[in-house]
């Protein structure tokens, strides 16, 4: 078909998994390209991503596309085959509101939690959990958020259902268990066993150590501010 | 189509304006309701229980909420009047783009500028000018964001306007002298019916900023 299709990712970044789910969901093949976001961003994500300079990055035919729910919602309309947006307006607007949701208060409000110092971490994983059972009320009984098959709401809360996982595995933090958040658990397990998500997973072995890192390097700013 | 619309909303909010601006540019008939936000009504927290925020568009019975995907609802249900989203995907990741830069910038800074004082008003002043720079770039010499129409991004961004006077008397500075295209583009965006008549008057929302500061104890 002659198109060109790059991610400008990062392996262990949530973000740019997103990317990387829906590809090949859509069967699209693509060139993707690991960039030292910690280190030295290259020429061209910096060309392609001026304005915030961070990965993930979509280039298309030589056009960059970023953030990555813009990028979801590229992708699904770009290829239009295997869908996982609804159709209907007011189904996709409550696809849209979970997704927004998942972005502004369960993701940010669990990594919190993970790296808070002691007298904060109660509040917060209070806070956190109010948000994991408001998420869970949003499967309503099915097996992903997409209904029977993987959908975008499903490809946003991957970084719920298994990097925050990972990251409470490190911290001893029991906040996504099956006993309080029954069928967010299972959803947890459910999508990370399916073959097409677990091909593209960054491995535990490798994510346990950079995470528990980064944990360590959020404690110390947080003590030095 | 329209079937009953009804828009939860609280006059000063830049994000109830974004609303009242897609469908007047639609020309779409709806009920206005005011919330008053300390004692807000069963409506509200049934129809938008998990943040119990305005606004909230209900379209027969069921909410819509978050201004963004109101928007993109409303443009989507009423997609054969005065489109607000391009059609052409790479189009609407541009403009899907900015919106969310306006999202996560002009609101937080904004505040900043009106609450704060001293270095944290001089950077949350120098900042907000920035990103203003930046969106009057990705304007470049277009009459709107939208090209020769209003679009998705010119709707999402006007309403601030109506909060620069609160911002300017609050930082000291002058907005128009730093960005005179993003003032040129307001007053374009003005002369449209659909925005002129959803947008409340500067110097009310500067007297509301006023009554908030009092009521939070800023000076």
């Amino acid at each position: 078909m002659g198109e060109e299709v790059k991610v400008f990712g990062y392996w262990a970044s949530p973000y740019s998994y997103r990317a990387e789910l829906a590809l090949k969901l859509k069967g699209v093949s693509y060139e993707y390209i690991n960039e030292d976001i910690f280190g030295n961003k290259s020429d061209l994500l910096l060309k392609y991503n001026p304005v915030h300079k961070k990965v993930p990055v979509l280039l298309h035919n030589g056009k960059p596309i970023v953030e990555s729910v813009v990028i979801l919602e590229y992708i699904e309309e770009t290829w239009k085959h295997n869908p996982y947006l609804p159709q209907d307006p007011y189904d996709k607007a409550t696809a849209r509101f979970w997704i927004k949701f998942i972005d502004e208060k369960c993701f940010p409000t669990l990594w919190l939690a993970a790296w808070s110092s002691e007298n904060e971490r109660e509040k917060v994983t209070n806070e956190a959990c109010e948000y994991m059972k408001t998420l869970e009320s949003a499967l309503n009984g099915k097996k992903f958020f997409g209904g029977e098959t993987i959908g975008m709401v499903d490809i946003v809360a991957s970084s719920v259902g298994y990097f925050i996982r990972v990251t409470q595995e490190i911290m001893g933090l029991n906040l996504l268990s099956a006993d309080k958040f029954p069928q967010l658990f299972q959803w947890s397990e459910d999508f990370a066993n399916c073959s097409i998500v677990k091909e593209s997973l960054p491995p535990r072995d490798k994510l346990l150590p950079f995470v528990k890192g980064l944990i360590a390097k959020y404690q110390q700013d947080n003590a030095k501010a | 189509m329209a079937g009953e619309l009804v828009l939860l909303d609280f006059w000063p909010s830049p994000f109830g304006m974004r609303s009242r601006i897609a469908l007047a540019e639609k020309g779409i008939p709806y009920e206005y309701r005011e919330e008053d936000l300390r004692n807000k009504s069963d409506l509200l927290l049934q129809m938008n229980p998990v943040h119990k925020k305005i606004p909230v568009l209900i379209h027969n019975g069921k909410p819509v909420c978050e201004s963004v995907i109101q928007v993109q609802y409303i443009d989507e249900v009423w997609h054969d009047k005065a489109p607000l989203i391009p059609s052409d995907p790479y189009q609407r990741a541009v403009a899907r783009f900015w919106v969310d830069f306006v999202d996560k910038k002009i609101y937080d800074l904004g505040s900043k500028i009106w609450k704060t004082k001293g270095e944290e008003q001089a950077n949350a002043k120098k900042e907000f000018i920035e990103c203003l720079k930046l969106l009057e770039g990705e304007l470049g010499d277009k009459t709107y964001f939208g090209g020769e129409s209003l679009g998705y991004v010119d709707v999402a961004l006007v309403p601030f306007y109506t909060w620069f006077y609160a911002y300017e008397k609050c930082g000291d500075f002058s907005i128009e002298a730093e960005c005179p295209k993003m003032i040129a583009w307001v007053k374009r965006c003005m002369q449209k019916e659909s925005v002129a008549k959803s947008l409340p008057e500067q110097e009310k929302v500067y007297e509301f900023v006023l009554q908030l500061k009092k009521l939070f104890g800023i000076e």
